[in-house]
């Protein structure tokens, strides 16, 4: 498979002279293939956001590469080439967001880059559509809900044309609806567009969404594969100090009781097991 | 009280005002400004009064917004009407009781000073209710570019005063929400006199500041990831063109001014 962005041996530390400080991401290789939609889940300081910095050289790694698209993310001069190809979304809405107006916020990127004026309003117009804020075009960020401004935020990376977004716990500082709002919108990019997603979260119910799911502890990947495979280690999981899915945690308690699901994620997918079980 | 500030608000509308290039739209306020000093008899006044009226509805912005603007700038008129009531003299003396001395001379100055005032308010009020902040900056930074020659960086400029005008109502909501947090914890903000207040904003400025700086910290880490690298090889979305209304205005305008120093000569100068 073709692949996006590939770890090989990172270490990272945010304290470059002490030799021995703390490490905060271990050797960790990773490669997230071009079109996927990839979860990484992990408590607070498990080294989530540091990796997501790592991608699109904000950071750079003190041992081993992160390369984008084969490009170095340690190499100085290519670092716009990397950030037109991967574009990141913030967890706070209010401080990513740059112009008074929100399609003047959309066309940010692509001025930046130097794009020609009519086709920065052609992908202005087309990015707002994506993700179902076109009518909204003439507000004023500050007036728009946290869904709203993140959802804005995300077309202001799609006008750049980027080929995968990392969205650092996007939904972090959102209400329910909110929250549901930047996921629909991702999901739909993801399928539609075929844009590489890396959402960062701690969510479980939002994970279970993404075709991959990797676990984070202590700076090293725990788990890494598709929703049910992972949440299927319930113990470790919760030791690790993570929730597993409601319906997925019923369903394991239910098999220890003899009565067996299978890997069940949603509540709807558990719903249906059930139903099929007592026929 | 904080809310009542309307620097840099837009007001959306479909009018001939709105549509004029930013950069004209400066510069004729620009004009207008130096038209509302030169006007020195009642005549030219109501010209120059008559003009901003017609341009205020031209521009279809609602009139009580302009009355909500001019509103915290009350004080200062009262003020200056005051002062220049009992400081200036000239003409016939009206009232003379021990120190106090009104005059003529006195009386209109002091009328004129407040309706300079009022008229330069609404016309600054004008441009801003009609030009969206970033056209406003980008305007600016237009004008300015002759500076670049100097080595002024005009465009750096320009982008601190659009995030400045963005983080405006940003900010004042996070006052709103530490003052909250500090009331709930006891903090008494509203009693005592001038002294112990000011003290009582140091809990709520603290805070503030530190918040501030994690938010550029933040949003300069965002600018960077969307390959913003100052104003070299950038290019812009709206592209600004002068056309036949920007003409248009710039002879009204002066056709205004023609006329106010006109009725100046003709009636002569009342103060």
């Amino acid at each position: 498979m073709n692949s996006i962005i590939d770890f090989e041996n990172v270490t990272f530390r945010y304290d470059e002279q002490e030799e021995n400080s703390k490490e905060v991401l271990r050797n960790i290789n990773l490669s997230v293939e071009k079109g996927s939609f990839v979860a990484v889940l992990g408590h607070n300081g498990s080294g989530k956001s540091t990796l997501a910095k790592l991608t699109n050289a904000i950071l750079v790694p003190q041992e081993g590469k992160v390369l984008v698209e084969g490009i170095d993310t340690a190499d100085e001069d290519r670092k716009n080439d990397i950030r037109r190809k991967v574009g990141m979304v913030f967890q706070n809405p209010d401080n990513q967001i740059v112009a008074t107006m929100v399609e003047d916020d959309v066309a940010f990127g692509p001025e930046n880059l130097g794009v020609d004026p009519k086709e920065i309003r052609r992908r202005v117009d087309e990015s707002l559509k994506a993700v179902g804020m076109f009518d909204y075009r003439l507000h004023e960020p500050h007036k728009l809900s946290g869904g709203q401004k993140q959802r804005v935020a995300i077309a202001g990376v799609i006008a750049m044309q980027t080929d995968c977004i990392v969205l650092d716990e996007p939904t972090a500082m959102l209400d329910p609806r909110g929250r549901k709002e930047v996921m629909d919108t991702v999901k739909r990019l993801n399928r539609d567009m075929g844009i590489t997603i890396i959402f960062i979260t701690h969510y479980m119910d939002e994970a279970v969404q993404a075709d991959r799911v990797i676990v984070i502890d202590d700076g090293r990947i725990r788990y890494d594969g598709t929703p049910g495979n992972v949440f299927r280690h319930i113990k470790e999981i919760k030791k690790i100090g993570l929730d597993v899915p409601q319906a997925t945690e019923l369903s394991y308690l239910l098999k220890n009781d003899g009565i067996d699901l299978g890997d069940v994620l949603t509540a709807d997918e558990f719903v249906s097991a059930f139903e099929k079980l007592r026929r | 009280m904080i809310k009542d500030i309307t620097i840099g608000q837009y007001f959306p509308q479909r009018s001939f005002v709105h549509s004029l290039d930013p950069r004209s739209k400066i510069i004729l306020t620009v004009m207008f400004i130096v038209l509302i000093f030169l006007c020195k008899n009642a005549w030219s006044l109501l010209l120059m009064s008559a003009f901003l009226i017609a341009v205020i509805l031209v521009s279809k912005v609602p009139l009580r917004l302009f009355i909500k603007s001019i509103k915290p700038i009350l004080p200062i008129i009262i003020f200056t009407t005051v002062l220049n009531l009992f400081y200036v003299s000239g003409g016939t003396t009206l009232v003379a009781w021990s120190f106090i001395r009104i005059t003529t001379k006195g009386i209109y100055t002091a009328i004129f000073m407040a309706v300079r005032i009022i008229a330069l308010i609404m016309a600054s009020s004008l441009l801003t209710y009609t030009t969206t902040p970033t056209m406003l900056t980008d305007g600016i930074e237009r004008l300015l570019s002759p500076l670049n020659v100097f080595h002024v960086q005009v465009h750096t400029l320009a982008m601190m005063m659009t995030l400045a005008l963005r983080f405006i109502p940003t900010l004042i909501d996070e006052i709103d929400r530490i003052m909250n947090a500090q009331k709930a914890r006891g903090a008494d903000l509203e009693s005592g006199g001038l002294i112990a207040r000011s003290k009582a904003l140091i809990p709520i400025l603290v805070p503030l500041l530190v918040s501030a700086f994690r938010r550029a910290y933040e949003l300069a880490f965002a600018m960077e990831c969307r390959c913003y690298q100052g104003g070299e090889g950038r290019t812009r979305m709206k592209k600004m063109k002068l056309g036949l209304r920007d003409i248009v205005s710039f002879l009204s305008v002066s056709t205004c001014i023609a006329g106010v120093v006109l009725l100046n000569k003709y009636f002569g100068s009342l103060i």
